[in-house]
């Protein structure tokens, strides 16, 4: 289990595949007439940041829940660092970090109190808990209000004390379950801003959400659930070809020029070329052609006003996705 | 399937956090001020009418415990009475509250099993009740010992002390009840108003109504065999058994605690006291019954709380 440790330094190629933290091979969770979570896979690196993303009551929490060992298993398994959380939650627990969805604290003692508790239930030594505790608060920013009562605290500050217990656990993974949910911009900025600095201290970050231009930021690799599938999985761009059906999407603002349309897709590499707009022509292609775009535009003697690369963007490829399902957003089990 | 560590890992933790709660929130003082006022009331009539009639009573004492003065009930009946409301006061809210604050997946998500954070939570409350119930049980035998003068003897003091300890097993049936209904109702509210529900039914009402039910549902003629009936329909409560328990401890005379045939009192010198033991044995079906009552329903709401969802 030693080599675990080891944060993986930039982003390693994919030639040595990094050390799989998480693996989960068909996990399912039966209601009594429901299936919440319906025979999903994926692993989840060391070192990286995962993303399970999905509207509400597509069983990501469950599956948050069943990985924890708060939740029983109906079929499949699942694997934290090699444990079994049905048989062995102690370990996966030790390991773990959970920050809950609007995760809550003893509103009637103060922030450090709060840890103290945790810290105790965690194990850790008299001697270092004060240390730790102060060390985890000032990271996340609520040296100054340590001893605060938590009811006075905002939600964001919630958040963060919930990430502090993450930091002071010296947990190796992080679940944080809509960690923005209920965020103004700037806290979620924040707070979005410290989930990267555990990636930076070689953590491995899984997380929920349905706020997706949030996720995109910071997660390498997402899983798109629904109805208890896993739909989608890879990185943003990966899912983007896949579902939007090309990597890159230039668009071209140009004036006058005899038949621009047809000189661009006469571009090598050029799968469509649309007109959304008159003056404005928006390409598909394979690869980012926008120097080629410009030379073509110049060479038909047209008078380039704008250029620009579409990045696909999550939220595109979320409602796409859905669309193209002819799946209502509501599933019947609702969380 | 078996898991791996203690199940019991956390429970020191979970116990002292709770009983520091207890201790520091003002439901547990309004309570305990509530039990401590009327309880004194009780014992300070109680004095009261025993310094006017008292005779050559062997157990004088132990009346402090059982004398009733018009218009109040005698102290062992307040606590007959109130201890039930300090248990639900106390364990109404134990797992609904840690839902409601969204703190229970949080903390469960630390190393710890759920049995640790259940039995933690049932014996921060009933060390909460035995601290209370002593104290008070150490106030009312100092101010009989100022206003009597009298010192107890040894025995009085050993069933004094029986006594309370029969007392804190009364608590713990109530207290486990509040935390079942704590772990069935989401609703801290809904859990504390069945729980109070069924304390006033089954203290005030149960008892009336078991001799109507047995003279209603038994095909008997015979008068023996519907009392016997309707008291064992009657133990059912807990407050019942509790009552039972404590008349054969404080009254050394109590010789038994159903209906008698006259042979079975061939050759007893009546009125005179049992010892100690003899007492003990008497009230001994009841004390089990409620240490049992206790068990079964935490051993209910254990199961309930092993296979609830975590979320909120």
């Amino acid at each position: 289990m030693d080599a675990l440790a080891m944060p993986r330094a930039g982003s390693a190629p994919s030639a040595a595949p990094a050390q799989k933290v998480i693996a989960v091979n068909g996990l399912t969770k039966r209601y009594d007439t429901t299936v919440a979570v319906d025979g999903i896979s994926f692993d989840v690196g060391a070192g990286e940041i995962f993303g399970l993303l999905g509207p509400n009551g597509a069983g990501k929490t469950t599956t948050i829940l069943m990985l924890l060992g708060l939740s029983d298993i109906s079929a499949g398994t699942a694997r934290v660092f090699g444990h079994d959380p049905m048989r062995e939650p102690l370990q996966v627990k030790r390991l773990i970090g959970y920050l809950p969805d609007t995760v809550g604290f003893y509103d009637n003692i103060s922030a450090a109190d709060n840890l103290h508790y945790t810290a105790r239930l965690i194990g850790i030594a008299k001697a270092e808990r004060g240390k730790k505790i102060a060390a985890a608060l000032d990271r996340v920013g609520l040296k100054d209000v340590a001893d605060k009562k938590v009811g006075a605290f905002s939600r964001g500050m919630r958040q963060r004390l919930g990430l502090a217990e993450i930091v002071m656990k010296e947990a190796r993974i992080a679940i944080l379950d809509e960690p923005t949910n209920g965020l103004d911009p700037q806290a979620s900025l924040e707070l979005l801003d410290l989930i990267r600095s555990f990636k930076a201290n070689g953590m491995t970050v899984l997380l929920s959400s349905h706020l997706l231009d949030r996720v995109q930021s910071i997660c390498d690799r997402v899983a798109l659930f629904n109805a208890g599938k896993i739909a989608l999985m890879g990185t943003v761009g990966e899912l983007g070809a896949q579902v939007l059906g090309g990597g890159f999407a230039v668009e071209v603002e140009a004036d006058g020029g005899d038949n621009l349309p047809k000189r661009l897709a006469a571009l090598p590499g050029v799968r469509q070329v649309t007109e959304p707009a008159p003056g404005r022509f928006r390409m598909v292609c394979d690869r980012d052609l926008r120097a080629e775009a410009a030379a073509e535009v110049v060479a038909g003697k047209g008078r380039l006003k704008q250029l620009s690369l579409d990045r696909p963007s999550l939220e595109t490829i979320y409602t796409r996705y859905f669309q193209s399902h002819d799946n209502p957003r509501e599933v019947p089990h609702a969380a | 399937m078996r898991r791996e560590g203690s199940a019991l890992r956390g429970l020191g933790v979970v116990t002292l956090k709770e009983i520091s709660d207890h201790m520091t929130s003002a439901r547990m003082r309004v309570l305990e001020w509530l039990v401590v006022l009327v309880a004194l009331a009780a014992v300070y009539a109680a004095i009261t009418q025993v310094r006017d009639v008292t005779a050559e009573d062997p157990f004088l004492f132990l009346r402090l415990f059982t004398t009733a003065r018009d218009p109040l009930p005698s102290f062992t009946a307040f606590l007959g009475f109130l201890v039930p409301l300090m248990a639900i006061g106390l364990g109404f809210d134990a797992v609904n509250g840690e839902h409601s604050r969204r703190t229970l997946s949080r903390i469960l998500s630390q190393p710890i099993y759920r049995d640790a954070l259940l039995f933690g939570k049932f014996l921060a409350g009933l060390a909460t009740l035995s601290v209370s119930l002593i104290v008070l049980w150490l106030l009312t035998i100092g101010l009989g010992l100022i206003m009597l003068g009298v010192p107890p003897g040894a025995e009085e003091m050993g069933r004094a002390f029986i006594f309370l300890l029969v007392t804190i097993a009364y608590a713990g049936v109530w207290l486990a009840l509040a935390m079942l209904a704590s772990i069935v109702f989401r609703s801290a509210a809904t859990a504390a108003l069945v729980t109070l529900g069924f304390w006033l039914f089954i203290t005030l009402i149960w008892p009336a109504l078991s001799p109507a039910i047995v003279t209603a549902f038994v095909p008997s003629n015979d008068e023996a065999t519907l009392v016997i009936a309707a008291q064992s329909l009657a133990r059912l409560s807990p407050s019942v058994l509790y009552a039972e328990a404590v008349t054969a401890i404080l009254h050394p005379a109590t010789r038994t605690l159903g209906p008698v045939y006259i042979s079975q009192l061939q050759g007893a010198v009546m009125g005179s006291p049992l010892p100690l033991w003899s007492s003990v044995m008497v009230a001994w079906p009841q004390i089990v019954g409620l240490i049992a009552a206790s068990i079964l329903l935490f051993v209910g709401g254990y199961v309930a709380f092993q296979r609830q969802e975590v979320r909120a």
